[in-house]
């Protein structure tokens, strides 16, 4: 059974068709490359399916049962992780305090709920230790270097269990070392068997990491194949339209 | 401390004490200059360390200090709030008038009531004007500043109208409870000064302490990343703006109690001091920084160069032209900290 469907999801903005007709699935534990063009409706495509946006028309299905997502706080209940291209992150706290932001664990003292600092913090060094991350927990997030933040916008994604992380541009604004380590992350996300779907410009790492790959162009799935049937130069093909459809 | 070592940090040294959480921030180095003048004017003036002297300064920065904890967690939010001089007006008018009505129809069933319903009707206004703030600013999404600067002019309209331009003053049976709770003191501390260290104390914990405070400097820092991480950002705006306008309120109630009476004209023109004691603290106009310690040295700060002027005898008029040039000074020592550390 599916983890993630879309059937025929369609999206206006005023007169403008953001997303046309849209259906894909994604299993338990895979990986899925969603490519296209600057305006072709992948990030509109995730808006979605973390809850920022509602479907025009069409629907979503998580684990076989129709799912209306209305918000962030709602898709992250219901086990749907996002790491956003801007990161979301406040640059005023540490790190710490942004992988908890939202869902802070807390003390009950009376009817008073006060943080529990030191096992936010604590679980905050683990996480960055599991992403073998050089990020302080403790440290203001204003002072981290590109890589170190895209560290606190993914450990913040593994705090609860949760079933499918999408990753909008992880590797946009890092060093090649960070890289490899995100990528090598999202195999260990796989085994772990939790679904990732990689919005990407960067062809190598679709590649490298993903089994399917979908590939958008002005709001319509053009594609949507096993990585071993396809090639870099067929997708480019595609992203550009030099290729109709696969 | 925490185990906080990752592995090989070969090119990153470790923050110092110094350069991290208050030792580094703005506050403390006000507070160190306010330090520094309190010396200078102890030596300069003999006056200025007497008992007196220091309970007037103490009761007179007590009257802005309440409202600037309000405002610092409103300008920790990214936002302002100009009507906070209004509000104080307002809150006290019908603090006075609820007394003076209840008393006129001879309502006083135990000592105290009529007081107790009159501090609820004067603080219940505070609370309505800063919902009105705050729903206009979260849900219609206007701007903070066109919006209280709206509500500053419109409370301040209310407070003339209700007393036909004349103001009002307390009486009844639990009239004598009122002065002693607003200009009363405790063991000689201003009561005033009391409320302000427990209004700060409280503050302080739930600024850092609690998830709503780590909420009200997510928003300050980044607004898009509080709503996308599922902060209630709406509700903890809203929550300000009612916490600013109560704070204001409260401290209007006060300022009338030491007054004896609620003139309209009641803290006019109060917001620029208190955003500029604020400010001074090291709340930052651009959101995400500012904290209750700083709020209350901005206050005694402005309240003792006041204070030092008199006692100079130098024309008190010179005190707005140097608060200026402090709430200058203030924010170029911090943009040159912030330059040396990036």
């Amino acid at each position: 059974m599916a983890l993630l469907e879309l059937k025929n999801v369609t999206k206006d903005f005023g007169a403008i068709r953001a997303l046309n007709d849209v259906s894909f699935s994604v299993e338990p534990g895979q990986v899925v490359g969603l490519m296209g063009d600057n305006g072709a409706g992948k990030s509109t495509l995730v808006k979605i399916m973390s809850g920022i946006f509602q479907p025009t028309t069409g629907s979503l299905e998580l684990d076989g049962k129709a799912a209306h997502i209305h918000s962030p706080g709602e898709a992250r209940s219901l086990g749907i992780e996002t790491v956003y291209q801007d990161l979301a992150l406040a640059d005023n706290l540490s790190a710490a305090d942004n992988i908890f932001l939202g869902r802070e664990l807390k003390r009950h003292i009376g009817p008073f709920r006060f943080l529990r600092r030191r096992e936010m913090n604590a679980r905050a060094v683990e996480l960055f230790g599991e992403l073998k991350s050089e990020t302080r927990a403790s440290d203001l997030v204003r002072s981290m270097s590109g890589g170190q933040r895209q560290a606190v916008a993914i450990a913040r994604t593994r705090l609860a269990d949760a079933k499918i992380i999408l990753m909008d541009e992880p590797t946009a604004a890092i060093s090649v070392r960070q890289v490899a380590e995100v990528l090598g992350l999202i195999h260990r996300l796989k085994d772990a068997g939790i679904a990732v779907i990689l919005i990407s410009h960067r062809m190598p790492d679709v590649f490298a990491v993903c089994e399917r790959v979908i590939v958008m162009r002005r709001g319509t799935k053009v594609a949507d194949k096993p990585i071993s049937q396809t090639s870099p130069e067929e997708v480019t093909a595609l992203i550009t339209g030099a290729r109709e459809t696969a | 401390m925490m185990s906080d070592t990752v592995q090989g940090f070969s090119n990153v040294r470790r923050t110092r004490f110094w350069q991290k959480g208050f030792l580094a921030s703005q506050s403390a180095y006000v507070l160190a200059a306010l330090i520094v003048l309190i010396i200078i004017m102890a030596l300069a003036s003999p006056n200025f360390l007497t008992g007196g002297n220091i309970g007037n300064i103490v009761r007179n920065f007590s009257f802005i200090a309440i409202a600037a904890l309000g405002m610092t967690l409103v300008i920790i939010t990214g936002g302002i709030d100009l009507s906070v001089g209004s509000t104080m007006a307002l809150t006290a008018t019908v603090t006075s008038l609820t007394m003076v009505g209840l008393n006129g129809a001879g309502f006083h069933p135990f000592p105290g009531s009529a007081l107790i319903i009159s501090l609820a009707a004067g603080l219940g206004t505070a609370g309505l004007i800063g919902f009105l703030n705050g729903f206009a600013i979260a849900k219609l999404k206007l701007s903070p500043f066109v919006t209280t600067l709206g509500t500053l002019s419109i409370v301040r309209g209310l407070a003339y109208v209700t007393t036909y331009g004349r103001g009002t003053a307390p009486a009844g049976p639990d009239k004598e409870l009122f002065l002693a709770l607003t200009s009363g003191q405790i063991a000689g501390i201003p009561v005033g000064f009391v409320y302000l260290i427990a209004i700060a104390l409280i503050m302080w914990t739930a600024l850092n302490h609690t998830a709503w405070g780590r909420h009200v400097y997510a928003i300050g820092g980044n607004e898009s990343a509080g709503r996308l991480t599922g902060v209630n950002v709406d509700r903890v705006k809203i929550q300000v703006y009612m916490l600013s306008a109560l704070a204001a309120g409260f401290n209007g109630i006060i300022i009338s109690g030491w007054l004896g009476s609620a003139p309209a004209n009641l803290a006019t023109a109060y917001e620029l001091t208190i955003i500029a004691a604020a400010v001074i603290g090291g709340a930052n106009l651009a959101g995400g920084v500012g904290g209750a310690a700083g709020a209350i040295i901005g206050c005694i700060l402005i309240e003792v160069i006041r204070n030092g002027l008199v006692l100079a005898r130098v024309d008190p008029y010179w005190q707005q032209t140097l608060v200026g040039c402090i709430i200058v000074a203030a924010v170029l020592v911090d943009r040159f900290r912030s330059l040396r550390n990036t």
